[in-house]
């Protein structure tokens, strides 16, 4: 059984149709009028968020109390962090709780990577620098297969702000791997140089982007105008914009939130039927559950020496 | 071409002189024609003679070195010895016998210590020290400008007179044209070696790792090429036109090979270097995401690599340097954005470039041995060589010895080496310098028999 | 295959048949569900909803649970296949008969039980098991049994069915090495 989850990189097709899979059931105790299961009770899970999040840190803590496991949130503004206590230092503290699984956001690429090295518990990732967001991918992968069935053949374009979008690079990754095409398209500043070698087509214009199936828009943060990579937003809108009149009519819109309405997004695309942002949001707690899940199940220490026997075994199969 | 500079003094503590026999070994030094087994006999630190069969003078020591190989010791024209202000990373003693266990004889130390080497307190209290604690001569560069600020000279001819090795802001460009051109001028009085870290800041910006395909994976901003490139161009010519000269440090980009190449075609008195790390690792070690491979200028691809081997076989590339740059372990062991950039190198430097460029057949020994001699010559210093009447600098290596690197330790007080935990093929195992033994390899040494 | 068939179709059948006419006698009156434990219980469960539905002449609600992430031992062993659970109907006031293939230690029953308390609170949960192995470790008994079969903790007993394995049958194997 895999122990962390650092890198899209990391899971095989199966593995991702595992957690989807998984995460459908954990859709269906959502369901229920009680949401928890008691799957990780009596293990602990530890929340390390070096970088404001609500979104993303609100999620995995509601994905930890509905597997009915110990939650330890620690954020880095008013803690020991703050006085410059080293990342190893506080992994090393944290340890001390003996807990089951670490999920660390970071704003440095390979922190999760370096955690891992320094905890005996399952490491996710969840934001390092501009790297990895792995369960943002798999949550909108899960979400486009709820509402598509499979997604071999899609026709996927992520647009915007390539170069700092650590959530393109893991979407790239994980669409590839479900057998989508991938184009990313953004302003010639915004993509990084040899981007396609990660599998997907690279353009600088929306032009063809009447072909896709789903656009997937990208947050285009103001402070990219300080660093010149964008003469203005209003180019910006006029280039990349997902308005009424590019969103065409069977496309598919998708967004990682929060969304900059009048930037990225016009204000009517973002509430029309073909937006698909709330039910990303939604999707976030099952696939963490089920990220969770997948990772800690199997995970744990050897059963005592008069080890009950397992339940009866269902059949030969 | 006639050395430039008069040879500037280096420092080191006094050990006596030897007088030693090393019986049997394969001597190898291109430049003085010399390749067969012979003997080398060591008289009051300096070589009497070459020969077989050679006589042992009274109470010589007799090094028996059938299956070793002699060379001339290497030279190290860019090392970051910590000293002062960073002293539990590295200093002048424990610099000096990672040199030593490295097979050099002589080094060239970086100025952009805490405080910057641009006075001549610093410097002379530095070569105080020296003549104190270091274990093979050493020389100390000066910064170019104050502070390594690159806006006001230092002064430049007090540093040379008091005994400035070279001039140089490694770490830092010298960012401004004109400054640089100030320098330049000033070299015809200061009459020492300017050697450059090339970088437009503009363009490398926050960058920590080659632009290119697995900075696109992996999400950090990368260095472009032409970074290096366009200041190599632009400063070979500001070179051209003060008649100045200067040198080229860490060279890491196919484009800075060309850029070498043309302006070497058109007359400007450039050299350069090239580190082992350089030599034989690429961006795809940084794919880890250890801070370990993090350093500047980065690690760039396999063409890059390519293009620099071949500069170092064709003489492109004059002499191997490692930019030796000590860290602290747990300033390594942060994220790779935020870490420091360097690694360490001296004792690893012949190891890598044997084990990974001469046994597989992409260089010659012979080529390897005359790039690692030459790191001194730019600055005026003599290239150590294997020739009666010379003092003896003079390194064996076992070529056929395997070892794990970091395993036996290091004699730097740093650890953070990029081939840390790789098998490789060649150990020095001992280190003549200025006449005196300044390295024996521990295990081997039991061995040496003593007349 | 060297296991002993206990039970082939035609008697798997007639046990069905008669849990079912059981289930009717004991509950006569009460609002009661179906609810199959997976894989094999919930075919099971629908069967025996049949056949009672049948005789009662009346729908009778169907639903399946996975007991996955109820089992006591999701730290130690990896985990087989999880596939979600389906209770559809209001569980509150309900008589539920719980379908299992066979019964041992009773832990997963234990697991199914607490599953079922997370949808709602049942006026009461009976068993029906088409094999009873022996070798309880909780204080779990079976309302309905198809068949007794006392068992070495080295055997192991196979209920397959007709829409997952083929056929219809129950025998005993001695335990594979994992």
């Amino acid at each position: 059984m895999r122990k962390n989850l650092i890198s899209i990189d990391d899971l095989t097709r199966a593995d991702i149709d595992r957690i989807l899979a998984l995460a459908a059931s954990f859709a269906e105790v959502s369901g229920r009028e009680i949401k928890k299961v008691p799957t990780l009770r009596g293990r602990t899970v530890i929340n390390l968020f070096y970088e404001a999040s609500t979104r993303t840190s609100s999620s995995f803590e509601l994905a930890a109390k509905r597997l009915s496991a110990d939650l330890v949130s620690v954020k880095s503004v008013g803690s020991s962090v703050d006085k410059g206590e080293s990342l190893k230092d506080t992994v090393l503290t944290l340890s001390a709780y003996d807990p089951a699984a670490v999920v660390i956001r970071s704003p440095h690429a390979g922190a999760a990577g370096l955690v891992a090295r320094w905890t005996t518990a399952s490491v996710i990732n969840a934001g390092d620098g501009k790297h990895e967001h792995p369960t943002q991918a798999l949550l909108d992968v899960y979400t486009l297969w709820r509402r598509l069935g499979t997604l071999d053949g899609l026709n996927l374009w992520i647009v915007g702000d390539v170069l700092h979008s650590r959530v393109a690079r893991s979407c790239v990754l994980a669409f590839t791997r479900m057998g989508a095409e991938v184009t990313v398209c953004g302003p010639p500043t915004l993509i990084p140089r040899e981007f396609e070698q990660l599998g997907c087509r690279v353009a600088y214009s929306l032009d063809d982007a009447g072909e896709a199936d789903v656009l997937y828009a990208l947050r285009m943060q103001r402070e990219r105008m300080a660093g010149a990579y964008v003469p203005s937003l209003r180019e910006y809108a006029a280039n990349y914009q997902i308005d009424g009149r590019r969103l065409g009519a069977g496309q598919l819109l998708m967004h990682p939130g929060p969304v900059n309405r009048g930037v990225e997004l016009a204000s009517e695309v973002i509430d029309s039927p073909q937006a698909l942002i709330t039910q990303q949001v939604e999707s976030g707690v099952v696939v963490r559950m089920a990220v969770l899940y997948e990772l800690l199940a199997g995970s744990g220490a050897p059963a005592p020496a008069d080890a009950e026997p397992a339940p009866a075994p269902i059949g030969a199969a | 071409m006639p050395p430039r500079f008069d040879a500037p003094p280096l420092d080191c503590a006094s050990h006596p002189p030897v007088d030693l026999v090393i019986r049997g070994a394969r001597l190898l030094d291109p430049r003085a024609g010399l390749d067969g087994v012979a003997d080398i006999v060591i008289r009051g630190g300096e070589i009497a003679e070459i020969t077989e069969g050679a006589n042992a003078p009274d109470g010589a020591e007799v090094v028996d070195a059938g299956d070793l190989t002699a060379v001339p010791a290497f030279v190290d024209p860019h090392v970051h010895l910590r000293t002062p202000g960073r002293e539990d990373e590295e200093d002048i003693d424990s610099g000096t016998r990672a040199a030593a266990a490295g097979g050099f004889c002589a080094i060239l130390a970086q100025p952009n210590t805490d405080p910057v080497v641009d006075n001549a307190s610093i410097l002379a209290a530095l070569r105080e020290r020296a003549r104190r604690e270091a274990r093979i001569p050493t020389g100390f560069m000066a910064a170019v400008t104050v502070g390594q600020d690159g806006e006001a000279l230092t002064e430049m001819a007090e540093l040379a007179d008091l005994g400035a090795a070279g001039f140089t802001d490694d770490g830092r460009p010298v960012a401004r044209a004109g400054i640089l051109r100030q320098a330049l001028q000033y070299q015809k009085l200061a009459g020492r070696l300017i050697a450059l870290h090339e970088e437009d800041p503009s363009l490398s910006g926050h960058g920590v790792m080659h632009e290119g395909a697995v900075a696109a994976l992996l999400g950090m901003a990368g260095i472009p090429s032409i970074s290096e490139s366009t200041m190599i161009a632009r400063d070979a010519q500001i070179a051209l036109y003060e008649d100045a000269a200067i040198h080229i440090q860490h060279l890491s980009a196919r484009e800075s090979v060309e850029a070498i190449e043309r302006a070497k075609d058109a007359g400007v008195a450039i050299t350069c270097e090239a580190s082992p790390h350089h030599l034989c690792l690429t961006d795809e070690a940084v794919r880890s995401l250890d801070a370990g491979f993090k350093m500047n200028p980065p690690l760039r691809s396999a063409d890059d690599r390519q293009a620099l081997v071949d500069g170092l076989r064709s003489g492109a590339i004059d002499c191997v340097a490692t930019d030796h740059a000590p860290h602290a372990r747990e300033e390594k062991e942060q994220p790779f954005e935020v870490a420091p950039m360097g690694v360490t190198g001296l004792e690893t430097s012949f190891a890598a470039l044997h084990t990974d460029l001469v046994e597989p057949g992409v260089l010659d020994l012979g080529t390897v041995v005359e790039r690692m001699t030459a790191g001194g010559a730019p600055f005026g210093l003599p290239v150590p060589t294997l020739a009666a009447g010379q003092p003896a600098n003079v390194t064996l290596l076992d070529l056929a010895a395997t070892w794990q690197v970091g395993e036996p330790g290091y004699e730097s007080r740093s650890a953070n080496c990029a081939f840390d935990g790789r098998r490789m093929t060649g150990r020095v195992r001992m280190t003549i310098a200025a006449g005196a033994v300044a390295y024996r390899e521990r295990s081997w040494a039991i061995g040496a028999v003593p007349a | 295959m060297n296991d002993n068939v206990v039970l082939d179709a035609e008697d798997m059948r007639r046990t069905l048949v008669r849990i079912s006419h059981e289930i009717v006698e004991k509950t006569g009156g009460s609002r009661l569900a179906v609810v199959g434990i997976h894989r094999r219980g919930a075919v099971l469960a629908q069967r025996v909803r049949d056949l009672v539905a049948d005789l009662v002449g009346e729908p009778i609600p169907l639903g399946d649970i996975d007991i996955s992430f109820y089992r006591d031992d999701v730290a130690i062993r990896s985990q087989p296949t999880v596939h979600a659970s389906h209770i559809e109907f209001p569980v509150d006031g309900m008589t539920i008969v719980l379908v299992d293939d066979v019964l041992y230690t009773g832990r997963t029953v234990r697991a199914a039980i607490d599953a079922l308390f997370d949808y709602g609170r049942p006026a009461r949960i009976q068993l029906a098991v088409v094999a009873d192995r022996g070798h309880r470790e909780l204080p779990i008994r079976p309302d309905y049994v198809g068949k007794n079969l006392p068992t070495a903790a080295s055997e192991r007993v196979f209920v397959r069915v007709t829409e997952l394995d083929g056929v219809d049958e129950v025998t005993i194997g001695e335990r594979m090495a994992a």
